[in-house]
Parts: structure tokens; sequence; C-alpha cells
């Protein structure tokens, strides 16, 4: 078992023909994901690697090839609207790579994307990966094996670094799911902490956070209230300046100025296991395995 | 990016909201003539990317032109937290009969632009909201339809029990959206916002950050970046594609990914060194960042040693190690470097290193020690 991906994702490239876009497809199918469709405007009609089709548009791909599932490598200028074009299509899970996404973009897509009951994972964010079944994104799939253990973070290359020293301990995982470090982004801590907690197969959660936001605090709550599987939790941050701040607005609003200290303090009240350093994941999960 | 008060003063004028007049000077020549211009008492105000300049004496009352040359003499060339004056705005003395505040953010936790306002307004807003919550009235925008004229107007209303004071306001809320808006913004405000003697509301201070996300479709807005307000360092490093922001310590750090090159900086110091900077050389990495981010960090005379932390996913460490040894040859460094490389196209970049008198670790906690004992030594 697994979240949000496995063996019947149906996967449409968005951006395919382009420089990260064919580079991560053939990094893809070489794992092992089903990439049913590639989309490029202009280039329907056309095949990748000769035997991927390619559409004009999401919705092609959803009729003709039978896509569930898209993931986005077009510029972060064009990225909103072709996030909002695979909920238009009817897909289910999106995954948006691109990163550099102007935030008010994101904030009129967001609504759009619910209403259409699809999720989003992004953006900015290196996606997801069920290790030996399937992978959307950009995460190495030589860092990661099957286990128990479910990973969600909002970092790309430091997801990579827990992961890493988990496999090479010997602890597998389910999914590990990078949701991506932008301020508005589709899918939180919750969600994924949801899906891990309803995962038969998952036994323990590792959660990696960083300064800014309440999104920790939030999913330290969750974990008291509604979790059964231990998590252990890190924040990234702890000697980062306190920002040259300007204006009032953020601190009012949140009542918090997202520090490393208050998130790992939430942690601590809310019975999550604390990781001093990424190299403490793997004691305090086997201990709790 | 954060732009000055001066700035963002002429976005909202732009847009129609009630600004007095007003100019920078870099001088205290310019500020007595425009002192001039305006006649009568002004305020000489230092144009800093900082909080509290008021409390820090950045900010003075000037009742003639000779007053404001002195003031502007004395605020010009001052520090306020870290950051040198380089201009003061020159701008008449209001009189002022109350003093509201006036906020619009991009609320993370909402997902939306959510204003805040209210009319205990002036330099302690903050206290405000931490003593008296209720004092502050807050409106979260549906991102689907934009601020309606009866929420603009509801604002307005808990700020203003007069008719003629809360149209004015319900204006000035409707513009400072459309301004923030329009200018890539995710943060606005106007404190004060102040009531003249003659019932006139007018902003007479402004702040607005902007999303560098929003820059590339905003020529007019990025045009306003003052480099000069930043360090050089920042600057030459946001041409060349990296994020860096220096700090203190002796450990520079150089690191692919954000997230990473936060907990690296973390490590150096929970084994006993402090971090000089962080810097991100982001994802598709070239070997010409390397080379530009070394030389950011060599130009930081506090430096002992240079750590390299990459864990190869989109980044080639190969890439990472041609631009190590690329900088070397181009610039003198003499100091020591520990570097870590894990992931892409790893065995290259050893060969690569090795071939040119370096060696390379894989282990991310022993990389860090040794940076640090390197410092250390080198101290």
């Amino acid at each position: 078992m697994s979240i949000f991906i496995d063996d019947s994702t149906r996967l449409v490239v968005q951006g395919i023909t382009g420089r990260d876009g064919s580079f991560h497809t053939r990094q893809m199918r070489e794992y092992g994901t089903r990439v049913v469709a590639g989309v490029t405007p202009g280039k329907g009609g056309q095949t990748f690697d000769g035997d991927v089709p390619v559409f004009n548009t999401v919705a092609e791909a959803v009729r003709e090839a039978g896509a569930n599932t898209s993931v986005i490598y077009v510029p972060a200028a064009f990225a909103a609207d072709a996030v909002l074009e695979a909920a238009d299509a009817g897909i289910g899970l999106i995954v948006c790579i691109s990163e550099g996404v102007p935030v008010q973009d994101m904030m009129r897509a967001l609504p759009y994307v619910r209403e259409k009951g699809a999720r989003l994972i992004g953006p900015n964010c290196p996606g997801l990966i069920t290790p030996g079944s399937c992978k959307v994104g950009i995460l190495p799939g030589q860092i990661v094996t099957p286990g128990p253990v479910g990973v969600v973070s909002r970092s790309g290359t430091l997801t990579y670094e827990v992961v890493y020293q988990l496999t090479r301990a010997g602890i597998g995982q389910t999914t590990c799911v990078g949701i991506g470090g932008d301020p508005l982004i589709g899918t939180n801590f919750v969600d994924c902490l949801e899906a891990f907690e309803a995962d038969p197969d998952t036994k323990a959660v590792c959660m990696i956070g960083e300064i800014g936001g309440t999104d920790e605090q939030t999913a330290a709550d969750y974990v008291r209230d509604r979790m059964t599987k231990p998590v252990v939790g890190f924040i990234a941050g702890r000697t980062a300046p306190p920002g040259r701040r300007m204006g009032h607005a953020g601190a009012i609003i949140s009542g918090s100025e997202g520090t490393a200290a208050e998130k790992m303090k939430a942690f601590r009240e809310c019975g999550i296991a604390v990781a001093e350093l990424p190299a403490d994941f793997v004691e305090l999960v086997r201990e709790r395995l | 990016m954060n732009i000055h008060e001066y700035q963002a003063k002429e976005i909202l004028r732009s847009h129609g909201v009630p600004v007095p007049p007003g100019r920078v000077a870099t001088t205290p020549e310019e500020a007595e003539a425009i002192a001039k211009e305006l006649g009568g008492r002004v305020v000489v105000k230092a144009q800093v990317h900082a909080g509290g300049r008021g409390k820090a004496g950045g900010v003075k009352l000037a009742d003639d032109p000779a007053d404001a040359r002195a003031k502007a003499e004395k605020i010009l060339g001052m520090g306020i937290k870290g950051l040198t004056v380089e201009k003061v705005l020159v701008t008449p003395a209001e009189e002022i009969s109350s003093e509201a505040y006036v906020g619009i953010v991009m609320d993370r936790a909402s997902q939306a632009n959510v204003f805040m306002v209210s009319s205990e307004g002036g330099v302690d807003i903050e206290e405000v909201a931490a003593t008296n919550p209720d004092a502050i009235t807050k409106l979260r925008v549906d991102p689907r339809y934009g601020l309606l004229p009866h929420q603009a107007m509801s604002l307005a209303w808990s700020l203003y029990d007069d008719t003629s004071l809360a149209r004015q306001a319900a204006g000035i809320i409707t513009k400072l959206y459309e301004a923030y808006l329009g200018a890539g913004g995710t943060l606005a405000e106007i404190n004060p916002l102040i009531v003249t003697p003659e019932g006139e509301v007018k902003a007479i201070d402004a702040k607005m950050n902007i999303d560098d996300n929003a820059l590339f479709r905003l020529p007019k807005v990025e045009a306003l970046r003052d480099t000069s307000a930043e360090p050089p360092s920042e600057t030459k490093a946001r041409d060349a594609g990296l994020t860096y922001i220096k700090l203190d310590g002796q450990v520079g750090c150089c690191v692919n990914g954000a997230g990473l090159a936060m907990a690296t900086m973390d490590m150096v110091k929970h084994y006993g060194g402090e971090p000089a900077n962080f810097l991100d050389i982001g994802g598709s990495s070239n070997p010409e960042k390397v080379v530009a981010a070394l030389e950011i960090m060599t130009a930081d005379p506090n430096v002992r040693a240079i750590l390299f932390n990459i864990f190869g996913g989109i980044t080639r460490c190969d890439d990472v190690a041609n631009g190590i040894v690329e900088a070397t040859k181009r610039i003198d460094i003499d100091l020591p470097i520990a570097i870590r490389l894990t992931g892409t196209n790893e065995e290259e970049a050893v060969e690569i290193l090795q071939a040119n008198g370096f060696s390379a670790m894989t282990d991310m906690d022993e990389a860090v020690k040794r940076a640090v004992a390197l410092a250390t030594d080198a101290a």
C-alpha cells in the first residue's frame, strides 16, 4: 500500500517535450511509472520516445489515453494555468514541479482545483515516490526502498538526505511526498498525515518542516488529536537569521514568527519525537517501529 | 523584494490614494531645497529596509528649510538595524486628529489575501494585536471575487462612525487593494492612515513587500529595486542565479536546495561552528554558478573554511566538481575546503576532484565536522 500514487497511476506529463520534462519522463518510465501521454500545445500528434502519444490539451490526454494523474514541468509563467487545465480535464491528482510561480496566481488556482475535486501537490516540489511501484516528479529512484515509513517534507534535497539515510539503515518507505516550499501549496502536512494514518502499511511517519508559516504547528495539533501512528519531526532553519522584517501584518495575522524554536516546541508538546540532526531520524524511527 | 516608503507611496499615489507630496534627498542640501519648495514644517524620514525607523531616531520633524538640512545631516549615514541610511524622504508635517492602521497581507493559512484594519493605528500596532486583538478587524478576501464594495465599506465603518470619513476610507482601502495586486504584493500597509482637522483621510506612511516570483512580468516594479540598500554580495549572488544571505560566522556553506542549506547551517552550529552564510546554488547548477559562489564566499573576510554539501538530484555532482576546479584556476583560494558530494554522477565528480588534488566525502555529518575543525584551526 501507499498514498496518492500506486500501480493504477496513469500519468500525463505537461511539458513533456521541454528540457526538464523529457529528462524526467525518461527517469519516471525507467522507474516503472506508467506514462500514458504527454501534452505540449502545438505538438499534438507527435510521439515521445516512439510510444508516448503527445496531445495539444490535457482533456485529449484524459479522453484518448485515460490519464488520471498529471505532472507539470512548464515554465513558472504558465504553471498556474497548467494546473487549472488539468483540473478542468478531470485529472484527480496534479503534481506541479515548476518553481517560481507567482503567489497570487496560485491563490486564484487553489479554490478552482478544490471545486473540481482534484488534489494538487506543489508547486515548487520534488513530487512523490512509492518505492518499487511508481514515481511522479524528480525524486531520485535509487535512494528509496519499500518499507513501513511514510515521509512528508517541505524540502527537496533535505528529503533526499533523510530518505537516503533511512534506506542505508535498512528502513524502507511506503510513500515519500515533497509538498513544496512555497507559501501557498495544494497539499499540506495534515493532508499527508491523514493519508498515512489511513494507509494500513504505514507504521510510522517522518515529517520534515522548515521555518516560516504555521503549517507545522497545525500538523502537530493533528498528530496529538487524531493520529495513532508515531511521528518523528525535524525543523530546518534554527540558525536562519530573523528577517529584516518590514510591516506588521504577517505577525499580526498568524500571531507567530514561524521560528524553528516555536515549531520544535509545538512538536514536543504534541508527542512528536524531534530529530536534532537529519541523521537522528534513523534511531528515532527504529525505536518506534 | 522590499521597496522604500517613498516608492510605495508613489505606487499608491498612482492608484489614486491621497498621499501628501514629498521627494527624496541624498544630501542635506537637497533636503533643504525640497523643504523650501514644500514650505512650512516638514518631516525628514530615513528610507531604509527596516521597521522601527521612528524609534531608532530616523524620523525627525523640522521647523524650516535650515532645520531640515540639519536633521537630514543627522539621519543620512546613520545605521538602522545594520543598514546605512542613504536617502531621506522630505514631506510636509501633517496636522493629525486621529491615526488608524490599514494593511493587507498574503496569508498562508487561509490561502487568501487578508485585510486588517484598526482604529488604533500608529507605531505600536503589534502591541495592539497582542494585547487587544478585538481592536483589529480582519477580512479574508475571496480570491475568486476580489474585494467587494460592501466589504471595503464595512472595513471603513469599523474605523470611522462619520459617513464622510468612512466613504473616504473605503475608497482608500479599494485603491490599496488594486495597488497591492497591480504591484505583485505580498504585503501592503498604511500606518498611520490619518484624519486631518479639516476631515480629510490621508496615508502618511506606506510599506510594500513584493513577490520576487511576480517580477518577471512587472518590469516597472523590478526597476524599483534599490541595490544600495543590500550588501553588494547579495546583488552579485542574485545576478548569478544564487540565493545568498550573509551571516557573521566563519564557515562558508555552499549547498543545493534551501532546506538542505538551512539544515547544513544548523549542523555547523551543532558541531561548534558558526555559518558564514546561507547559499543555495539551486537545482540545475552549472559550473559557472559554483565559480560565482566561491568568489562570493572567499570575498567575505570572516570566512575561515568552506563547506560544500551537495545532494545530487537535478544537480549533477560533476558540474559542481568542475566548478570548484575552474574557480581555483581563476581566483586565488587560500582557504581550506571540505567537500561532500553524493547522488547523480558522484563517481565522475570524485575522479575530477581527486585529479585536481581535492578529496571528497560522502557523509554529511563527517563533512560538517571537518569544515568546523578546519575553520577552528585556521582561526
